[in-house]
């Protein structure tokens, strides 16, 4: 069933025919998709859902797209962790973890948007697809693109680690570096995705692609036992990942899947980047443009399209934002994976480092139902935590030495 | 060509009639679609229309007096 009614501009409310477009032609605000769901009434059950394969796309009346996925058919549905020994770390009593940082098949929660503006792209005739990343993106833009059978670009600034070009490159995908400050090579991105005729997946489907992410919130609510959680806590770069949580939240009230929990949504960015926590935090909705200069380069944008949005959830649901140090990240990181088996990537740091502060400043509560949104996986940031592990012994091929070594530790050979 | 742009104005320009002299000094046509100045800061939504080569030279000129000049999508590079 297809429920999908317009794109309507969230600014002044002018509603466009379903096309590959993203900016109000009026005033420039951003297009979103909206849909009927009454025709949902009675229909779109726990049961039906439940009787799905496990993929995001067990919700796929409320992704927007016509009929079935044609690209990324697998992807998400990750494990909803109860985190126990985080929880008598933190000193809270209901802590869980959306652990997106096994997402199939690149391993951040991109998949989700990726497969959703691919799908829609292919819907569109678009033969060729494109993004302009440093990461995440990057590699699952190429490595849905190549299962697909599309061809794709991918832009980066010229100087990138080899490590993250590696990680789309490996997928036979077009890679361009750009020379030149961030904003120059910013403003070309934009201007290429504008000439050519190509499905450009974080500009001219945008609306679609963004939608992708409301599949995480799904999966949380239906994971948690058909409910929402007391409060969540996502990691913002553009900040649209924050307001799809949201609206995910909203879209299961309104069909009577789950009970209205008051949830707050709270958002966490790095210090070196977060024109969004400064905001909530100065209390006011403009958000100021900076230069992003942090560890967590997932989350480094400066000049978020949807900060805005972002920061009147967090007001509208009673939530917080925050923001942590580099430090702070590569701590959070360590506790995480000592504490929970999990390795995230550098934004895992920065969502549980914020969530720390906010349970230790009193801005979370200990008893009350906590999610942490994990979205990427500390395999691709490993430059990050180099340094801040512990190195391995080092002894001959004896084992005196390794005797030695582990009476040290307190250990006694078995009899 | 027709660029749509965002321009972010701080303390020191928002107080400064920079729209008005960048169709002084350059032969473009601007049309304001959206605004909103508070007291340290002013975000404009902006459409400059005239020659490629002269609408680039407004924006450079536009980004010399001290304003953030972004395409409308803001960052679209991410992570
Ligand atoms: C791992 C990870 N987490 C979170 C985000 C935040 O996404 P959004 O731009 O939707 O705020 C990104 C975006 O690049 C990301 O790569
Ligand atoms: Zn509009």
């Amino acid at each position: 069933m297809n429920i999908v009614r317009a794109l309507k501009c969230r600014e002044c409310g002018q509603e466009y025919d379903i096309q590959p477009t993203h900016v109000c032609e009026f005033c420039f605000g951003p297009l979103e998709v909206v849909y009927d769901y009454e025709k949902l009434d009675g229909y779109f059950t726990r049961e039906l859902i439940e009787s799905r394969p496990q993929t995001m796309w067990r919700y796929k009346e409320l992704l927007p797209i016509e009929g079935e996925p044609s690209v990324g058919a697998q992807n998400g549905f990750t494990p909803l962790v109860r985190a126990k020994n985080l929880e008598k770390a933190l000193g809270v009593s209901e802590l869980y973890i959306k652990n997106d940082s096994v997402c199939y098949p690149t391993l951040s929660f991109k998949d989700r948007v990726v497969s959703v503006a691919l799908s829609k792209a292919v819907e569109f005739g678009f033969k060729t697809v494109a993004c302009a990343s440093t990461g995440n993106l990057a590699g699952s833009v190429a490595a849905n693109a190549a299962a697909a059978g599309l061809e794709s670009y991918v832009f980066i600034p010229h100087d990138l680690e080899q490590g993250k070009v590696l990680g789309a490159g490996i997928f036979g995908t077009r890679i361009i570096g750009i020379k030149g400050k961030y904003d120059d090579v910013n403003r070309l991105c934009s201007e290429v995705a504008g000439k050519y005729g190509w499905a450009f997946v974080n500009v001219n489907v945008r609306p679609f692609y963004a939608e992708g992410s409301k599949s995480l919130g799904y999966e949380m609510m239906e994971q948690l036992g058909w409910k929402a959680p007391k409060h969540v806590v996502v990691p913002m770069a553009s900040g649209s990942l924050c307001t799809k949580v949201h609206k995910s939240i909203k879209e299961f009230i309104k069909l009577g899947l789950i009970e209205d929990n008051g949830t707050a949504v709270y958002g966490a960015q790095a210090t070196g980047c977060s024109p969004i926590a400064k905001s909530v935090k100065d209390g006011t909705d403009l958000i100021h443009p900076v230069i992003a200069d942090t560890v967590a380069k997932s989350l480094a944008i400066g000049n978020p399209a949807d900060g805005f949005y972002a920061n009147r959830v967090i007001n509208e649901t009673g939530g917080w934002a925050e923001d942590v140090s580099d430090q702070e990240v590569i701590d959070a990181m360590k506790l995480l994976a000592e504490t929970e088996g999990i390795f995230a990537e550098t934004a895992g740091g920065v969502t549980l480092g914020c969530a720390k502060k906010m349970i230790e400043s009193g801005k979370l509560p200990r008893d009350e139902s906590i999610v942490l949104c994990i979205t990427g996986n500390g395999l691709k940031t490993q430059e990050a935590v180099l340094d801040a592990i512990n190195k391995p012994r080092i002894i001959d091929a004896s084992l005196k030495d390794f005797d030695a070594l582990a009476e040290a530790d307190g250990f006694q050979a078995a009899a | 060509m027709k660029l749509r742009v965002y321009l972010t104005f701080d303390e020191s320009t928002v107080r400064e009639p920079l729209i008005w002299k960048l169709g002084k000094e350059f032969n473009v046509v601007t049309n304001i679609r959206t605004a909103e100045v508070k007291n340290h800061m002013g975000l404009v939504g902006l459409e400059i229309d005239g020659e490629s080569d002269v609408v680039e030279a407004a924006t450079a000129w536009l980004a010399d007096q001290g304003v953030k000049v972004a395409p409308i999508e803001q960052d679209v590079i991410e992570g």
